[in-house]
């Protein structure tokens, strides 16, 4: 039986002390599971005769681990630990332990899964540390999963973006053999990788007809005409995201194709380089096109450029619906948007110059009917106007957050007085956000 | 009966306000004043020369105060537990008394001594006076578990009878009841080390900004309650350049080592604030940075793993990078952004920094730019930073990197910018980076923008003479926003509290389908989401993620278990999970949730217990409106309903924010008169979801 949890048992001692322990903890769980406890003293009783469905059932809400030593109470259980249900999703956890903090998927797990269960796979995330050996790792394993067909891959790196690290010739090689097996991929996470045109091509040729989902951002070997060939093709796209320099009039045209259908959510990172840099601007008539296609979808634009990098922005009206300023942005610009952005819903602003933002918060109370949330970092707002804007947005603001330290008392309203104010208009309490003073 | 007390000063280094002092001279006959240290240990310990500089000349004055009162301070060498046997028999002791420490750490420490204590026949005496309350009983007050929002703390706080009222100071009559012969080799026995003797090299030396000691603490109370009178409002002052500098008003460092009770800055600060204002009780607002350190002592008073990320029931657990470089460049100044290298010059040399200072570093090391564990910068601070508490320092390094107490986490300082709005000049800059003083006001705060020959011009080229900054900060915190998010999102208790994490996705349907069938069935189109991913896994099992959540809440928890319990079975159970994880066993549990993973044994909490589901079903006439206080109740309820696992605090009080903010309001509402329509309702609502 310990042949199947992975031959190398033998080898590890620790492992034969450990499932009585596993008991015992099953044991120390709530009443619900007072009857599991049964199992292991009374072998053979009619929980033998438990159909597999059930057990199957009960199996889905185990851990791994815990799965891996019920596994070991009789055949049959031992039957169900390997039922292919069980093993569609995996999560493969990368980390070395001078670069993390956190435990990693253990390298025997990962053969096994591999050896047994590839095929099985179904929903596969790999999410790697800063370090480029789990890069390395995890493209290791993408390149071993020939013989499965996967509907969502994530490569996520939770720490710095390590992918980019690997030999590109080596992560594209891995993801290739992914996208060349899977057939059907729907969902695809592969931000900050050095994912390129040719193998964007392979994707599409392969799962044109199911891919739904494409998330790249940051990825710097994708050119716009590389992201335009997966618009063209892949007309079930609903959700992407990428970097503002592989937007286009033509993107934007492809995706408000007829064939396609309509797109969900847009997600657009502004990211400048250097100082100074200049932006190309997309047309309104290309937008339009966009909106007219798919009227409800969530435009989603994360910026973080220099303040003098927003002239391309903002001048004509923009169907955005998430906008969030990473860096100081200036007044002018937010009085733009207050102009041009009717269907804004989420607005975070983490800051601004010296000056209160008080008529442009206004501006975008009047305009932005669709405003349901907003976040103020540095940005210095007048009680008055605060509570002005407040009032004009009324409920419909669901979320509101600003730091205490940048809301300016002045003759109408003190800051203890403000809770009461906004509170009342928006119909439940609120508090401004606050940071230690210590 | 002779009475020998032996009183043991560790903090509480002050003869003002010091209840359990006088509980030592109370009828005594002999008294002496100890302080023990082990010199061989101080060099060792994680603590800088600054605050070692700071508790000598602390000691210093305090045996200055006793001589006036012909009595000395004793410092004793060597370790509490190895010097009291022998104290104990040399001076026939009979009774010990020192001051409450509130912190796990010295909890324990003091009960070995009391214990100790027990079998020499010695009394004990402790009191407390580090805090301005009794900790315990705040943590009563919130339903037996420690409030982890400021908010939720203030409510209950306002709701306490005031702090006792300060006490005088020991006086030379009382003194000359018991005073103790003074031998004439005390010098030579018990006399306070120099910093030599502790192992430091103090050539070089720059003299202290911040001068230990109850009597400076006293001349610094005098002159922070004047200016407050001359500022005559108690608003939070804004910040400009000035409150950058160390001010002979600051106070903290002489709150941390007990210099200055608590208590009696303020009801120094009430009185003045009654007697300027002429209205009957001062708003909290008047004794926020009191009562923010309050707040981290008593979430951390029965928490022994509050300092760490791991085995902290309340700390989100996010994947910080190790890199021993970029801290190491962070800690002594040599980032290449100089409104972070100043301010950690700043506290380095002098041993304290504005805490929007500690925000904008606080912030550039974990969060907003280098992504690295708030415990490094923790110990960092513990090193140099004369006011760092343990709670309160562990407490604010969570909160800074949004690690706990519910934090929006979408702001991130900016190391250029939030520099320059406090500073525009860049005079704090140029001194503490004196390279950097020919750099023009425009470039000061990114020197490596500057053109070629504005540099030369500066005598201070980039790269050269000073460093190049050592992460592009547009580029990081566009990662670390993002980085946040991953964690957040998966955080399905702390659902609708953050802005960021609320953009909409397709997610769900390109994702394992988490409805209630794909749970039950097994066919083939529907597979079962990671089921050890608790976190979300639990959640996404109910058909309407605003139904049901299994996870209780731990501010709204009516009545829920003792926190004792919860802490500490937090702590016991913790090591046998840990032990079962461990690498050396052949599986890991590689898709344990995040946050779940430092918790004793989240995957084993029934995903679909009855008694969630049971609520579900009476929710079920609620409003869509009132959901979100139905499922609060529920939670509530159900939390009643199991048994009760530590894990989940963290998951309870994210859950609860909202709700927690309507009791809030019913908090106020006993208080204040004027009570406001909306608010009203909700509490309806509440009510209504609690007869449920």
């Amino acid at each position: 039986m310990k042949r199947i949890i992975g031959g190398e048992e033998d080898s590890n001692n620790s492992s034969s002390k450990s499932p009585p322990r596993t008991c015992k903890k099953v044991r120390k769980q709530t009443s619900e599971e007072a009857e599991a406890v049964v199992v292991s003293e009374l072998p053979g009783s009619e929980w033998a005769r438990l159909p597999q469905e059930l057990l199957l059932h009960i199996f889905q809400y185990l851990p791994l681990l815990d799965r891996a030593y019920a596994s070991q109470v009789c055949r049959r259980w031992n039957q169900t630990f390997h039922m292919p249900e069980l093993w569609r999703y995996f999560e493969f956890e990368l980390n070395q332990p001078a670069s993390s903090y956190l435990k990693a998927t253990h390298p025997d797990l990962i053969k096994q899964i591999i050896k047994r269960h590839s095929n099985h796979l179904q929903y596969v995330s790999l999410k790697v540390d800063s370090s480029t050996e789990s890069a390395v790792a995890a493209c290791d394993i993408l390149s071993q999963l020939v013989n499965c067909s996967l509907k969502t891959l994530g490569l996520i790196s939770t720490a710095r973006p390590s992918f980019m690290e690997v030999p590109k010739s080596h992560f594209i090689s891995a993801l290739t053999v992914v996208f060349l097996n899977s057939k059907s991929l729907s969902s695809l996470k592969i931000d900050d990788t050095p994912v390129d045109d040719p193998s964007l091509k392979v994707l599409v040729a392969n799962n044109s007809d199911t891919l739904k989902l494409l998330k790249m951002s940051s990825c710097p070997h994708v050119s716009p005409a590389g992201i335009l060939c997966v618009a063209d093709q892949c007309h079930g796209l609903r959700e992407l995201a990428l970097n503002y320099h592989l937007l286009s009039d033509e993107l934007l045209l492809a995706l408000s194709s007829e064939k396609h259908v309509h797109l969900e959510h847009l997600r657009i990172d502004v990211v400048s380089e250097n100082p100074g840099q200049h932006f190309h601007t997309i047309k309104k008539t290309s937008w339009d096109a966009m909106v007219r296609h798919s009227p409800k979808f969530n435009l989603v634009m994360y910026f973080f450029l220099y303040e003098d990098e927003f002239d391309p922005f903002f001048n004509e009206e923009s169907p955005v619906t998430h906008l969030y300023f990473g860096r100081s942005v200036s007044k002018e610009v937010l009085g733009r948007v207050g102009l041009h952005c009717p269907r804004l819903v989420e607005l975070v602003v983490c800051a601004n110059g010296l000056r209160p933002l008080d008529e442009e918060l206004i501006r975008i109370a009047k305009h932005c009917t669709q405003l349901s949330a907003i976040g103020l970092g540095e940005c210095e707002v007048s009680c008055s106007a605060f509570v002005e804007f407040v009032k004009m947005c009324g409920r419909r603001l669901s979320q509101l957050s600003i730091m205490e330290e940048v809301l300016i008392p002045d003759h109408k309203y003190s800051l203890d007085e403000i809770h009461w104010e906004v509170s009342k208009h928006l119909g439940r309490v609120w508090f401004p956000d606050m940071m230690p003073t210590w | 009966m002779v009475v020998n007390s032996v009183h043991w000063f560790r903090k509480g280094l002050r003869l003002h306000d010091n209840p359990v002092l006088q509980e030592a001279l109370n009828g005594a006959d002999t008294v002496r004043c100890i302080y023990i240290l082990d010199p061989w240990f101080a060099g060792a310990a994680n603590v800088g020369i600054n605050r070692w500089r700071f508790l000598l000349e602390t000691l210093e004055d305090l045996d200055d105060s006793l001589k006036k009162l012909n009595s000395r301070l004793f410092v004793v060498r060597g370790q509490p537990t190895n010097v009291f046997p022998r104290l104990f028999k040399e001076w026939k002791v009979t009774r010990l008394t020192f001051e409450y420490d509130p912190e796990p750490y010295g909890k324990e420490r003091d009960g070995a001594i009391i214990k100790m204590a027990q079998e020499f026949g010695v009394e004990a005496i402790v009191r407390n006076s580090h805090t301005l309350y009794n900790l315990d009983r705040i943590i009563e007050a919130n339903n037996n578990s420690p409030p982890l929002t400021f908010k939720r703390f203030q409510t209950i706080v306002s709701r306490l009878e005031l702090p006792r009222r300060p006490l005088p100071p020991i006086t030379q009559q009382q003194m000359d009841k018991c005073c103790t012969k003074i031998s004439d080799n005390h010098d030579q026995l018990y006399s306070i080390p120099s910093l030599e003797e502790l192992g430091f090299r103090t050539a070089g030396l720059s003299p202290a900004v911040w001068k230990g000691g109850e009597s400076e603490s006293l001349d610094r109370l005098n002159k922070h309650l004047d200016k407050k009178v001359w500022v005559a409002n108690f608003e939070h002052p804004r910040v400009n350049t000035c409150s950058l500098y160390a001010s002979p008003t600051g106070l903290s460092p002489y709150l941390r080592f007990g210099c200055l009770s608590c208590k009696v800055l303020y009801y120094n600060l009430r009185e003045l604030y009654m007697k300027l204002r002429k209205r009957c009780s001062p708003p909290l607002s008047l004794f926020s940075q009191l009562l923010w350190r309050e707040f981290f002592y008593t979430a951390a008073t029965n928490n022994p793993n509050f300092d760490r990320m791991e085995g902290n029931p309340i700390c989100v657990q996010i994947p910080w990078d190790q890199n021993p470089e970029a801290l190491a460049k962070w800690a002594e100044g040599r980032t290449g952004f100089p409104w972070i290298d100043a301010i950690m010059t700043q506290l380095r040399i002098e041993g304290w920094i504005h805490h929007l200072a500690r925000h904008a570093v606080a912030c550039f090391l974990t969060r907003g730019d280098l992504w690295i564990s708030w415990e490094s910068g923790m110990k960092v601070f513990e090193e140099l930073l004369l006011d760092a508490d343990w709670s309160v320092n562990a407490g604010s390094w969570m909160w800074l990197s949004c690690s706990a107490f519910f934090q929006q986490f979408f702001h991130c300082y900016c190391p250029v910018g939030f520099g320059r709005r406090t500073d525009p000049s860049g005079d704090f800059i140029r001194r503490y980076i004196p390279i950097l003083k020919d750099y023009p006001n425009r470039y000061i705060y990114e020197p490596w923008n500057a053109p070629e020959s504005v540099q030369r011009a500066a005598n201070c080229v980039v790269g050269v003479d000073y460093p190049k900054p050592m992460i592009n900060h547009a580029e990081g915190s566009r990662l670390n926003i993002e980085r946040m998010k991953q964690v957040y999102q998966q955080l399905s208790h702390y659902r609708g509290l953050s802005l960021l994490a609320s953009v909409p996705t397709i997610q769900e349907e390109a994702e394992p389908p988490m409805t209630d069938e794909s749970q039950s069935s097994s066919g083939p189109d529907s597979p079962p989401k990671s089921p050890a991913d608790s976190e979300a896994a639990v959640c996404s099992t109910a058909p309407d993620s605003s139904t049901v959540c299994p996870y209780p809440d731990l501010e709204g928890a009516v009545d829920s278990q003792p926190s004792q319990t919860v802490w500490a079975s937090s702590g016991s159970h913790t090591q046998p999970a840990v032990a079962i994880t461990s690498s050396s066993h052949p599986l890991s549990t590689p898709t344990q949730s995040n946050l779940s993973r430092s918790k004793p044994s989240p995957p084993l909490c029934p995903p679909m217990s009855p008694s969630p589901s049971s609520a579900m079903t009476k929710t079920q006439p609620i409003s869509q409106g009132q959901r979100r206080k139905g499922l609060a109740c529920e939670v509530r309820r159900s939390q009643r309903q199991q048994g009760r696992q530590s894990f989940t605090l963290a998951a309870r009080e994210g859950e609860s924010r909202a709700e927690e903010e309507e009791e809030e309001a019913g908090g106020e509402e006993m208080m204040e008169e004027d009570i406001e329509q909306g608010e009203e309702r909700m509490e309806e609502e509440t009510a209504a979801g609690h007869q449920l």
